[in-house]
């Protein structure tokens, strides 16, 4: 239906084609002065995809690159190589404004600090009715403030013509997180790029936003790109989990199964970390003490072999593919290829 | 920070309000309360809180924002500045009233007896000093003076928290998150103090430095013997640290109790809804409700429960009284459901 880019040559039949897929995205930074130049690898070489109306929780440690790929599929950075498709289409041929402002408008953002990202100064109907009027010029703009109203029953901010008169500051956290939502919502968009929207919130809101995501997929048709460091919110909502250490996938599938059964040593990690209060009393035994690398100027081998408790030979001479390791489960892990049992943590 | 007052008199602290504390809690507030004057009346952040705490133990205090928790710390440590103002009670620590103390003798105290670490280490930390500057600093304060015992000392320390004493000439922009939190507990430890007061010391980081954070102030602790106050707006994080939970609410203790008790049988609603409030990562998915509505405004006063309005069991008695602290079963919580409770289920 929509045209994204005319110009774009001809790409896999789309038939089979996902909502957006990625093929060997890579994003690199020049770090350093003339004497010393370095590259920081923050994505290396990722390929995954995003159905319709699904939703994809990407996770990882701070530095991991999972912020750089929202911003990345946002087009807030140009790619060092690799192209992602959206629709079938190349982004890299998006060559006009109003190329950009609809695949801006089938794809939006919704950032983590719900205090950063409103405007203070104007009431909260200013940035969805800006949005209307940028991204859907066809609507009269009795059309566009009645559409602003039915965005914001949608994600729960009720009574709507009410608190579309309300400033930033009237709101609490959670209320701005469902504006921030509201406004990627009035644009009618397909995948909403969501960088962990609920880090900033309390626990006792959190749960609120995430029921919220996942009746958007349900009743609004709209998949999510979930960027998250908890895993257990992830589980609650996302369909499909991809984990990413260092720029790299480290294992994806679907989440229940990577979850109960992860094979990457570092999915292990992130899962005995994470706080469970219904488990056994006692504190864990692992003592991971480890951080997650600045990948600068990298060596073949695999990413994670400085932390993990597990490494072969192998490990510190090829860097690990993804590969299948299970139906639909994949993992770049050497041990876990090669059929063995892999208990690093937990 | 540490003011630089080398030459301090001797500690004059047993001003006429301390009497000897007859039980061996190294802490015991009793009755604070914290008002914060604004233009518009004054608002009640803390409302009458008492606890205790014994050499060794480590309390947790969790809340949703804005419900005192950050407060009651700040005034236990005796850190609020205006327009927030003790207005009430005591805060005996080891026999000392530290309530209307001079700044010469909390100096004394500061860091030697008591430590805070703050949330955010980035804005704790001075920018412009390396790490070992900022702890020579706390160390002039309290009369250590002879370089080779500072730099003997400072390197203990980080070593203590697993960080590599070359780091003391780091400032705080080269570290990563994870380890500036470290450098402040290390902070903290310089003079082995008997009471280490944490707000919310991991919540800027992700899961995996969280959880190995916890893991070594628990280590620490169980080797040195201080006690903790931790604050936190997420109780699963402490679920199997602390000894004992209190949940605040609108500025009072809802519910206090062994922590394993009140994650075992929460009686207040409130803690019954926080239990509910973060999804799990192993076992059945459920779907989950969170608690509806948002904290009230404590500028605007209402009869009866501050949580009545949020609250599922709520009854007409709810809404014209205020309850007290009821005991149940091992625990107390301020709820109506338990006035005259005399063990058994509800």
């Amino acid at each position: 239906m929509t045209d994204l880019a005319q110009s774009g040559t001809a790409e896999p039949s789309a038939t089979t084609e996902p909502l957006l897929r990625t093929d060997g995205l890579t994003r690199h930074f020049k770090i350093g002065n003339a004497l010393s130049r370095r590259t920081l690898h923050a994505v290396d070489d990722v390929s995954f995809s995003i159905g319709e109306r699904e939703i994809v929780a990407l996770a990882g440690e701070s530095g991991s690159g999972k912020s750089t790929i929202a911003r990345l599929l946002a087009r807030i950075y140009k790619p060092t190589s690799g192209e992602i498709y959206f629709e079938g289409k190349k982004l890299s041929a998006i060559r006009s404004r109003s190329e950009r402002l609809r695949y801006s408008g089938l794809a939006p953002m919704v950032f983590q600090d719900p205090f950063a990202s409103l405007n203070p100064v104007f009431r909260v109907s200013h940035g969805v009715l800006r949005g209307l009027k940028l991204h859907r010029p066809d609507l009269t703009s009795d059309q566009q403030y009645e559409e602003a109203k039915r965005v914001f029953d949608v994600v729960g901010l009720t009574p709507a013509a009410d608190v579309l008169q309300r400033y930033p500051h009237e709101l609490s956290g959670g209320q701005r997180q469902r504006v921030g939502f509201a406004q990627a919502l009035a644009m009618r968009p397909k995948l909403i790029l969501a960088d962990e929207p609920v880090s900033m919130l309390d626990v006792s809101i959190r749960i609120g936003l995430l029921n919220l995501m996942a009746t958007l997929r349900d009743t609004e048709n709209v998949s999510i790109l979930f960027i998250t460091h908890d895993l257990a919110s992830a589980r609650y909502i996302a369909d499909r989990l991809i984990v990413m250490y260092a720029g790299q996938i480290a294992e994806t599938g679907s989440i229940e199964e990577v979850l109960t059964n992860p094979k990457h040593p570092y999915t292990q990690l992130l899962l005995s970390a994470a706080p469970d209060p219904r488990a056994e009393l006692g504190v864990g035994a692992e003592t991971d003490r480890g951080e997650p690398p600045k990948v600068i100027d990298p060596t073949p081998g695999c990413r994670f072999r400085w932390r993990c408790p597990i490494a072969i030979d192998v490990c510190h001479s090829i860097t690990p593919q993804l590969l299948p390791i299970a139906d639909g489960h994949e993992a770049a892990c050497h041990v876990a290829q090669s059929g063995a049992e892999v208990k690093a943590f937990g | 920070m540490a003011s630089r007052r080398v030459n301090r008199g001797p500690l004059v602290v047993d001003a006429q309000a301390s009497m000897p504390s007859p039980s061996s809690a190294i802490l015991e507030v009793a009755d604070l309360s914290v008002e914060y004057l604004l233009e518009g009346g004054t608002v009640l952040a803390v409302d009458n809180v008492s606890f205790s705490l014994d050499p060794g133990e480590f309390v947790a205090v969790v809340g949703e924002s804005g419900c005192g928790k950050s407060t009651l710390l700040f005034a236990v440590a005796q850190l609020l500045s205006p327009p927030a103002e003790i207005v009430n009670g005591s805060v005996m620590f080891k026999g000392t009233n530290l309530v209307g103390l001079t700044d010469e003798s909390l100096t004394a105290i500061r860091w030697k007896d008591m430590s805070v670490v703050m949330q955010s280490a980035m804005n704790a930390l001075n920018p412009v000093k390396s790490i070992g500057a900022q702890f020579k600093d706390a160390m002039l304060a309290h009369d250590v003076t002879s370089k080779q015992d500072i730099a003997h000392r400072s390197a203990e320390v980080l070593k203590m928290v697993g960080i590599d004493p070359v780091h003391l000439g780091s400032y705080p922009h080269q570290l990563s998150g994870g380890m500036r939190q470290r450098s402040m507990i290390a902070m903290a430890m310089l003079f082995t103090p008997e009471l280490v007061i944490m707000d919310e010391p991991t919540s800027a980081l992700d899961v995996v430095a969280q959880r190995s954070l916890m893991v070594q102030i628990k280590e620490l602790q169980q080797e040195f013997g201080f006690a903790v106050i931790f604050v936190t707006h997420d109780m699963s994080l402490v679920s199997h640290f602390s000894d004992r939970l209190m949940v605040m609410y609108a500025g009072e203790v809802a519910e206090v109790g062994p922590t394993r008790k009140l994650f075992d049988s929460p009686a207040h609603p409130y803690t019954q809804g926080l239990m509910e409030a973060f999804p799990s990562i192993r076992g059945a998915k459920v779907p989950l409700t969170g608690i509806p509505g948002s904290p009230p405004n404590l500028a605007r006063r209402t009869q009866g429960c501050w949580f009545a309005p949020r609250c599922p069991k709520v009854f007409d008695r709810c809404r014209s009284e205020r309850p007290q602290l009821y005991p149940v079963d091992g625990t107390k919580a301020r709820c109506f459901l338990y006035d005259g409770f005399a063990g058994g289920a509800s």
